[in-house]
């Protein structure tokens, strides 16, 4: 993408949103910085995206039907926007859309936890014999836990076919994990095929 | 509860690992650092609880952290609410916790420094601590020396699960470690690696790499982490991604990917600048060691810079007669609190500039 003001690649992008209206901006650096825009190097860029992010959820947020604040704590999501920090657990539940797209964004468009689980709270949801509903609790439903070795299996394929090897094999000792851990469900595995 | 006041200075005596100087790559690589965010379930986190709620969550973690082992020798427990700004001040010095949380954390009516809030530390060592009621109920940390990311997740991971044996934490299956910020929400886990990065700021890249950095959703911070500048050419790296990616992606990535080619950048630029201009290097690593051995006022920032070029002057074999180990233990020494601690006063900032040199001029003779 060409920059508005010259010839140049841009690279930096802006929206504000002004009375509903989004306005973009694409810039080089250098006319970003003629502008007063360019601050990153500067700025911790945790900070920076957090400012931007947080703009960004509000913005979309807003209108009607947007609930309050959490329940269980009282924090409303102004508050949030104003400290960057929200003020309990269950903030993330009653946040769940305004959040959804700053995590995105945050987290190079993940939605999903795919990393460790309290080690304790899954040895004490399977003792229960097994009950689905304490094993969901902390590994999540089956089918998003199917989902997850599917994603991964795909991954690993696609990787084979471009002849990435050691991609491949990072992807297949992570699948083989997850599988073990129970945060993936592999179809084939429970055929017997060998991964 | 023992008292917070005094026990400081225990640390006082004993090296720290970031700056022993050991390690894969420690021509480049200062310290590898793992992090993980914890909250307890069911308690608003420390900003937001009231003085109760933060209570009961110090009291908790405490009890956890100091029945079961936290790393190897004992525990040292500081209740920061308690101790001298001072003891404070040398703690941030050592890397065992945040500014944020020498002051108090940011918050509704949190914004004071009774805040309870605390610090465990292994010791001997100081390898592994935890900060209690920082922005998170607890900020696990365990520091290597060297590029050793992998060595310290398995470390933290371990340390984790034997408080999580007696806490319970904040956890949802979908978004992982619930933290109080959403930027650090899933692993929880942030990964960092402490650089001296002086060649590329010389030959002039150093913008290129902390652009690159950027690109990779990557953090580059200063000398103390969040909010800070890099003071002396020394730079921390670290993963801004925690969510939807395991603990081993993220370190395979960091150590195996990232690392070696900033290092190996670094390396590169240092070998241009010793073929292509070496007396004017060598002038620039030489200087400094003259300036140190024979300033009479010092500021902190100043000695700083100057003991990273002499650190770059001993790496590259340009700078003889003074030990690395030397050069790292007075870049903890130069600072205020462990100035002020190591001459059993207080003083005054023009004071300690004098103070220091004479220090600097004495440990460098």
């Amino acid at each position: 993408m060409k920059c508005d003001h010259c010839e140049n690649e841009a690279t930096v992008h802006e929206v504000t949103v002004a009375g509903g209206v989004p306005h973009e901006k694409h810039l080089c650096e250098a006319c970003a910085r003629d502008m007063g825009l360019v601050v990153a190097s500067q700025l911790p860029i945790s900070q920076l995206l957090t400012h931007a992010v947080v703009q960004k959820a509000s913005a979309r947020v807003v209108g009607p039907g947007v609930s309050s604040g959490c329940a269980e704590c009282g924090t409303t999501f102004g508050e949030f926007k104003e400290s960057g920090l929200l003020g309990c657990p269950a903030c993330y539940r009653a946040f769940e859309k305004q959040i959804s797209p700053l995590l995105d964004r945050a987290h190079e468009g993940a939605t999903h936890h795919v990393g460790k689980v309290p080690r304790r709270a899954l040895r004490a949801s399977r003792a229960g014999g097994g009950d689905e509903g304490a094993i969901e609790a902390v590994l999540g439903p089956a089918e998003a836990r199917a989902r997850r070795g599917r994603l991964l299996r795909e991954q690993m394929e696609a990787a084979i076919a471009r002849e990435e090897y050691e991609r491949a094999a990072r992807l297949r000792d992570e699948l083989r994990r997850l599988t073990e851990l129970g945060l993936a469900a592999c179809d084939d595995e429970a055929n017997g095929e060998e991964t | 509860m023992r008292p917070g006041g005094g026990e400081p200075a225990r640390l006082f005596e004993a090296g720290t690992e970031w700056l022993r100087g050991e390690g894969d790559g420690s021509d480049v690589v200062l310290s590898s650092r793992v992090r993980l965010a914890r909250n307890l379930a069911g308690v608003p986190f420390p900003s937001r609880g009231s003085p109760t709620d933060r209570r009961h969550a110090l009291e908790a973690c405490k009890e956890a952290i100091l029945s079961s082992s936290i790393g190897g020798g004992s525990t040292l427990w500081v209740d920061l609410h308690d101790a001298p700004p001072l003891e404070r001040a040398l703690l941030v010095e050592r890397h065992l916790i945040s500014k944020q949380h020498a002051r108090g954390p940011r918050g509704k009516g949190a914004n004071d420094a009774d805040h309870p809030r605390g610090v465990a530390v292994a010791l001997p060592g100081e390898r592994a601590s935890v900060m209690v009621n920082e922005e998170d109920h607890l900020r696990m940390q365990v520091i290597r020396s060297g590029l050793a990311l992998d060595a310290a997740l398995e470390e933290a991971d371990a340390l984790d699960d034997r408080l999580e044996e007696r806490l319970d934490f904040a956890y949802s299956p979908r978004f992982g470690y619930l933290t109080a910020c959403p930027t650090n929400v899933g692993t929880g886990v942030r990964l960092s690696v402490m650089l001296h990065l002086p060649g590329l700021r010389m030959t002039g890249e150093i913008d290129k790499v902390k652009r690159a950095a950027a690109d990779m959703s990557l953090a580059v911070r200063g000398f103390y982490g969040e909010g800070s500048e890099a003071s002396g050419d020394f730079y921390q790296i670290s993963n801004q991604t925690t969510l939807g990616k395991t603990e081993r992606v993220l370190l395979h990535e960091m150590q195996r990917e990232i690392i070696p080619r900033v290092v190996e950048y670094e390396r590169e630029s240092r070998r241009q600048l010793l073929t292509r201009r070496r007396t004017l290097l060598e002038d620039q690593v030489s200087r400094p060691l003259g300036v140190l051995r024979h300033a009479r006022v010092l500021a902190t920032e100043e000695a700083l810079k100057l003991l990273s070029l002499v650190r770059l002057g001993v790496s590259l074999g340009l700078v003889e007669g003074v030990e690395l180990r030397t050069v790292h233990h007075l870049m903890l020494l130069v600072q205020p609190a462990h100035l002020q601690r190591a001459l059993k006063k207080e003083l005054d900032q023009n004071r300690r500039s004098v103070e220091r040199a004479a220090m600097v001029r004495a440990r460098l003779a």
